[in-house]
C-alpha cells in the first residue's frame, strides 16, 4: 500500500498516494481522487456505469489498472461540466427525461460525447451500436438515443467548439 | 514504481528479461476482472509484484503486409476496434466479423489480438480465425526470438506455450482468395461470449475449405473431416455444393466438436450449434447448388 504516482484527470495532475498496485482507475478516481460521477456496478466491463475517456478513448475505467495511466489524459463526466454548467449532452438528457435513478447516465454522458466528436450526425443503429455498452434499466434507452439526435441537430444548427 | 510502461520493444524486452514473472498487462479486459475479483495476484513467485504495461510500445500497435507471400503480420496490440474497421476488415474479413462480436465498444477499443492469444479461452473470439488461417506467432523474449504455429501456441483451458518473460509481438495470417467469414451463438446478441463459435475460411486456388471451432474443446477444434469433405463435395468450378452435401458438413463439423455441460449452456445444444453454424457458413462461401 505505498504507490505513489501521478494521473492528469480533467486537464490537472492529481497526486496518488498510498495506493495498491493492483487498484483499478475507477477506484482511485472514486476512493482516492474524490471523483464520485464515474460508478462502479459489475466491475468487469460489462455495464459501462464507469466509462470514461483515456487519451480520448472511451473505455471502462474498471478495467484500466490505474498506475498503467501514468501520463495519460483522463476525462471524466466532472471534466465534460465547464465551470459547473452542463455540457449540451448533459442538458438534452434532462430535457428529453433521458435521467432516471442516474447510475448509468455519467457513464453513458461520458459515451454519448465520445460518439458525437467521432461522429457528428449518426443513424439511429449507430446510437444504438455505440452506445451498447452502457446498460441503463430504468429508461429502455428511447429517451437517451432522442437525447443524443437532439445534440446532433442542434451542433450542425449551431457550431460549436468541441467539448 | 512497479509498474513500467515502456514505449519501444527494446524497452518491453529489458524489463521483461530483469522481471520475468511480471505480469504483461496489453489492454486489460481479461487481466483486470481477474485482479478486481480477487483471482489474480499481480504477480507470482517469490519476487516483489511487478506489471509491464505494453500498451504504448508502438511497435506492437502496427500491421505490415509481405506482397510476395500474400501475408499480414499483425502487431500483438493491434485492437479489435482497429480490426473491425478498413483497411483491415476488408482484407480479414473473418477477424473483422469475430472482432465485431467482442464485448462492447468499450471493450474493443481496449482489447487486443495479443491479449486474445494470451489469455486463450477456448470461447476467444479471434482465436478460431487464427486456427482457421493456420496463423504463425512471433514471440520474443530472454532467449532471442521465436516463431510457432498457433495450434502449437494454444495448449489447453488458458494455457499457452509462452514462457516466462516472453511476449507476444506479432500474428502472421495469409491473405487468402476466397470467402471467409465467422459465426457466434449466445445468449444473447450483444456483449456476451461465444457459447459456440466457428470460422470458415475458403483457399479458392487451392480449393480448399478450412473450419476451425470455438468454445466447444478446449482449445480451438479444426474440423479435419468436414474441411477434407467439403474440398471433394464443392463442384469449385461453379462455386457450388449440394443441400445434402452442406447438412453432411454440418453433421461433420458437429462430430468433430468435444464440448462439455457448464454454466453456460449444454453439450447437446453446443454440438447441434456447431452443425446449423458451419452449415449456415459454408452455404454461404458456396451459395451454388441449393434447391
Amino acid at each position: 500500500m505505498n504507490e505513489q504516482y501521478t494521473l492528469h484527470v480533467n486537464g490537472v495532475d492529481r497526486a496518488v498516494t498510498d495506493a495498491w498496485l493492483g487498484e483499478n482507475l475507477l477506484y482511485v478516481l472514486r476512493e482516492r481522487l474524490g471523483l464520485l460521477a464515474a460508478k462502479g456496478a459489475c466491475e468487469q466491463g460489462e455495464c459501462g456505469s464507469c466509462s470514461v475517456l483515456v487519451d480520448d478513448r472511451l473505455v471502462c475505467s474498471c478495467l484500466v489498472l490505474a498506475a498503467s495511466a501514468v501520463g495519460r489524459r483522463i476525462v471524466t463526466v466532472e471534466g465534460l461540466a465547464e465551470r459547473g454548467a452542463p455540457s449540451d449532452v448533459q442538458q438534452a438528457f434532462v430535457d428529453t427525461g433521458a435521467v432516471q435513478c442516474g447510475f448509468c447516465t455519467p457513464g453513458l454522458i461520458v459515451a454519448a460525447h465520445a460518439l458525437l466528436d467521432r461522429s457528428p450526425d449518426p443513424s439511429d443503429l449507430e446510437i444504438r451500436e455505440e452506445l451498447s455498452g452502457n446498460v441503463c434499466r430504468c429508461t429502455g434507452y428511447g429517451r437517451i438515443i432522442e437525447a443524443v439526435q437532439r445534440v446532433a441537430v442542434a451542433r450542425r444548427e449551431t457550431p460549436q467548439e468541441p467539448s | 514504481m512497479p509498474v513500467v510502461v515502456p514505449l519501444t520493444l527494446r524497452e518491453a524486452i529489458a524489463a521483461l528479461a530483469e522481471h520475468p514473472d511480471a505480469m504483461v498487462l496489453a489492454g486489460g479486459t481479461d487481466a483486470l476482472v481477474e485482479i478486481n475479483e480477487g483471482h489474480r495476484a499481480i504477480a507470482s513467485g517469490a519476487s516483489s509484484p511487478f506489471v509491464v504495461a505494453v500498451d504504448r510500445v508502438a511497435e506492437l500497435r502496427s500491421w505490415t503486409i509481405d506482397p510476395a507471400s500474400r501475408t499480414i503480420t499483425i502487431g500483438a496490440g493491434v485492437t479489435y476496434d482497429e480490426l473491425m474497421d478498413d483497411p483491415l476488415a476488408t482484407l480479414l474479413p473473418a477477424l473483422a466479423e469475430a472482432s465485431r462480436t467482442v464485448g462492447s465498444p468499450q471493450i474493443r477499443i481496449a482489447g487486443t489480438l495479443g491479449g486474445n492469444l494470451a489469455t486463450c479461452s477456448p470461447a476467444g473470439d479471434a482465436l478460431p480465425v487464427l486456427s482457421a488461417l493456420d496463423a504463425v506467432i512471433q514471440l520474443t523474449g530472454p532467449s532471442g526470438d521465436r516463431t510457432m504455429a498457433v495450434h502449437d501456441f494454444m495448449v489447453g483451458v488458458k494455457r499457452t506455450a509462452l514462457a516466462a518473460g516472453e511476449l507476444i509481438t506479432s500474428v502472421t495470417l495469409p491473405l487468402l482468395d476466397g470467402w471467409q467469414g465467422y459465426s457466434k451463438v449466445g445468449v444473447r446478441n450483444a456483449m456476451v461470449i461465444a457459447t459456440a463459435s466457428a470460422c470458415l475460411a475458403v483457399d479458392a486456388p487451392a480449393r480448399s475449405v478450412r473450419l476451425a471451432l470455438g468454445s466447444v474443446g478446449p482449445t480451438i477444434i479444426r474440423a479435419t473431416e468436414a474441411e477434407s469433405f467439403a474440398a471433394e463435395a464443392v463442384d469449385w468450378d461453379h462455386t457450388a455444393m449440394s443441400d445434402d452435401d452442406v447438412r453432411r458438413f454440418g453433421e461433420l463439423a458437429g462430430a468433430a466438436s468435444r464440448p462439455i455441460d457448464d454454466h453456460r449452456s449444454t453439450a447437446v445444444y453446443r454440438r447441434h450449434a456447431i452443425g446449423v453454424m458451419a452449415a449456415r457458413l459454408v452455404r454461404r462461401a458456396v451459395p451454388g447448388g441449393g434447391s
